[in-house]
């Protein structure tokens, strides 16, 4: 009789030994095994592919939910080897926990993983949903244009208190806040050249044209996106989008249409504040630093505002709440149905919108430049 | 001897969650005015069945007729319209938690209805009034205790006066008092407004209470093993069958 390996904890009284005799190998446990974490002894390296593995359970005293958690681990490591783990003389509480926990094959697991791995789904899998949402969205706006679909208006007005009016506050501080930056900066830029007489031009054509708009959609996604993702998303685990869908109604025009009108119709009245507080506040170092006199920026801010540039600014800026709506719905009406989803979605709309909102204004830029605008 | 044509049949039914066939080769039929219990262990696709029963979920193969209609395929409107004649229980309630109660059952009125304003109000606080919830127009789902959130969705179900009520697991999560007394409810239900009911469920107390006929999926055999009077079953039915009421009834 050979001793292999063994685990003593000084602490306790109790042991658990690897011994081998005829080729059987047997574990043997004895004394008090309960209470302690201690660290078993390995599988001997030794032993055989073929024979029985016994336990030795005689002069065991006492135990616990972790020596029946490490048997339960040398029983399924040893059935993946295609050998038997023979339970016999063991404490009866303990035979029955072994039993209770089953064979240790991950059956169970295995029925489950299905589902979620396909809700994770590709990239292309996600391109996909998304030009379907887009494609369901314009339908429904094109039945509402024709007067076949109803847009709820209690929803809508709801929608519009919630996303335009406390949103206001913060568009006007961001906005005042790039607006100062931007004549900062652009007063030390063009003075170098000794064009500080653009001044008025650059804070007003950049917030009009460009600042406002991106500014506000990104205050939106971070505000209203995220909420719209978490709304939907926590009526989607609820159940609700399923109890809508069975009286025959459309969760696209009910839930969708009305917080993507409450954005493009609050977008315009943001914007044009927004690029007011940026030019306003962009006065202040260009009277208090470049020493322009406020009449001159304001003459001057005036006579740059184009209806060009009114119209790009518009145009941009409720592209960019659209953009937001549409990612905020999109995550949420495509959630899974647990909490955490609701916290995938609401960030996901975030990215989603930020991500889209750079990109379209890469290419419109680019675009109404090129067209020479 | 035919009797009155059965008001939904299921051909052949069958149905995937999760990208995996969970029940296959569904035959049956629900009678008009019965209470059809569908039953089985966890797991083995009664809440999957009911989604595609009532449209939620495409069948992997198979066809649902109500009336002789397919309510899979065909027009989108007409089939919506089918949907409407029928109310839908949800397990967890799924009342619209944004509105109040009044509003959950006034919501499908307005949309689906010509009803005057007032009249809808009557209407939703009469069917409150049925559920035990007089009073509570007002609330909101979140104000609302375990028991009387099904109760409400129950009153939801009811709104627009359906033929036929799906009823998932109504006794799920409540106490015995409370699921019982829901049971009764649907037994005034059937009796008085001769609603025709179809209810998963996997409480034998609840099967023996209410239904005339029981469903019974095997999960292991993935099809309906039986069909028939719960007290039938019990008797004579094949053995998986006999041990999950037996079990139960013990």
């Amino acid at each position: 009789m050979n001793d292999v390996s063994a685990a003593t904890d000084p602490a306790s009284s109790g042991a658990a030994v690897w011994s081998c005799e005829d080729g059987v190998w047997t574990l043997r446990l004895h004394g008090d095994l309960s209470g302690a974490h201690r660290s078993w002894p390995a599988l001997p390296p030794t032993l055989a592919d073929a024979g029985p593995v016994r336990i030795d359970a005689h002069a065991l005293q006492g135990w616990d939910a972790t020596v029946a958690a490490e048997l339960w681990a040398l029983q399924t490591q040893l059935q993946r080897r295609g050998m038997h783990l023979d339970l016999a003389g063991m404490p009866a509480g303990l035979t029955d926990v072994l039993w209770l926990a089953g064979a240790g094959d991950g059956a169970a697991g295995q029925a489950a993983t299905t589902p979620a791995r396909r809700a994770q789904g590709g990239a292309l899998q996600q391109a996909k949903l998304t030009i379907a949402f887009f494609g369901e969205v314009l339908l429904a706006l094109w039945r509402g244009l024709r007067g076949r679909q109803r847009v709820p208006a209690a929803e809508l007005l709801q929608q519009l208190d919630q996303t335009g009016p406390r949103s206001l506050p913060i568009v006007l501080l961001t906005c005042a806040l790039v607006g100062t930056m931007l004549a900062y900066m652009g007063g030390a830029q063009l003075g170098r050249i000794g064009a500080q007489g653009f001044l008025a031009e650059v804070v007003t054509v950049g917030m009009v044209r460009e600042l406002a708009g991106l500014m506000t959609g990104v205050i939106l996604a971070g505000r209203v996106g995220a909420a719209f993702a978490a709304q939907l998303a926590t009526m989607q685990a609820g159940e609700e989008i399923d109890a809508l869908r069975v009286l025959g109604v459309d969760p696209i025009a009910h839930l969708v249409l009305p917080r993507l009108l409450a954005l493009l119709l609050m977008a315009p009245v943001l914007l044009a504040f927004g690029a007011l507080a940026g030019i306003a506040a962009g006065g202040l170092p260009a009277v208090l630093v470049y020493g322009l006199s406020s009449a001159e920026y304001l003459q001057q801010s005036l006579r740059a505002v184009t209806a060009v540039h009114l119209w790009i600014g518009l145009f941009k800026g409720m592209l960019y709440a659209a953009l937001v709506a549409l990612a905020g719905c999109r995550e949420g009406l495509h959630a899974e149905r647990s909490a955490q989803a609701v916290g995938e979605a609401t960030t996901a709309a975030v990215v989603r919108a930020l991500v889209w909102i750079v990109a379209a204004a890469c290419v419109t830029t680019v675009a109404f430049t090129a067209w020479g605008y | 001897m035919d009797g009155p044509s059965p008001l939904v049949q299921v051909r052949d039914l069958s149905v995937m969650a999760g990208g995996q066939m969970v029940q296959r080769g569904l035959d049956f039929e629900v009678r008009r005015g019965e209470v059809l219990v569908i039953v089985g262990p966890s797991g083995c696709g009664k809440s999957t069945l009911l989604r595609h029963l009532v449209g939620l979920e495409l069948p992997a193969s198979g066809q649902v007729l109500y009336d002789g209609q397919d309510l899979h395929r065909g027009a989108e409107e007409p089939r919506a319209a089918l949907r409407r004649r029928f109310g839908v229980m949800f397990q967890a309630g799924a009342l619209w938690s944004s509105m109040s109660l009044g509003d959950n059952l006034m919501l499908p009125m307005r949309l689906f209805t010509t009803l005057e304003a007032a009249e809808c109000e009557r209407r939703a606080r009469f069917k409150l009034a049925l559920v035990g919830l007089d009073g509570a127009f007002e609330l909101m789902p979140a104000q609302l205790s375990g028991g009387m959130r099904k109760r409400a969705a129950l009153a939801r179900a009811l709104a627009l006066d359906p033929e036929l009520l799906f009823l998932d697991e109504p006794g799920s999560g409540l106490d015995p008092v409370n699921a019982g007394r829901l049971d009764e409810l649907v037994l005034h239900l059937r009796q008085d407004l001769g609603t025709t009911v179809v209810m998963v469920t996997h409480e034998i107390a609840s099967v023996f209470a209410v239904a005339d006929r029981a469903l019974f999926l095997d999960p292991q055999e993935r099809t309906m093993t039986a069909i028939g009077a719960p007290e039938d079953l019990l008797e004579n039915g094949p053995a998986a069958v006999r041990s999950f009421f037996g079990r139960a009834a013990a």
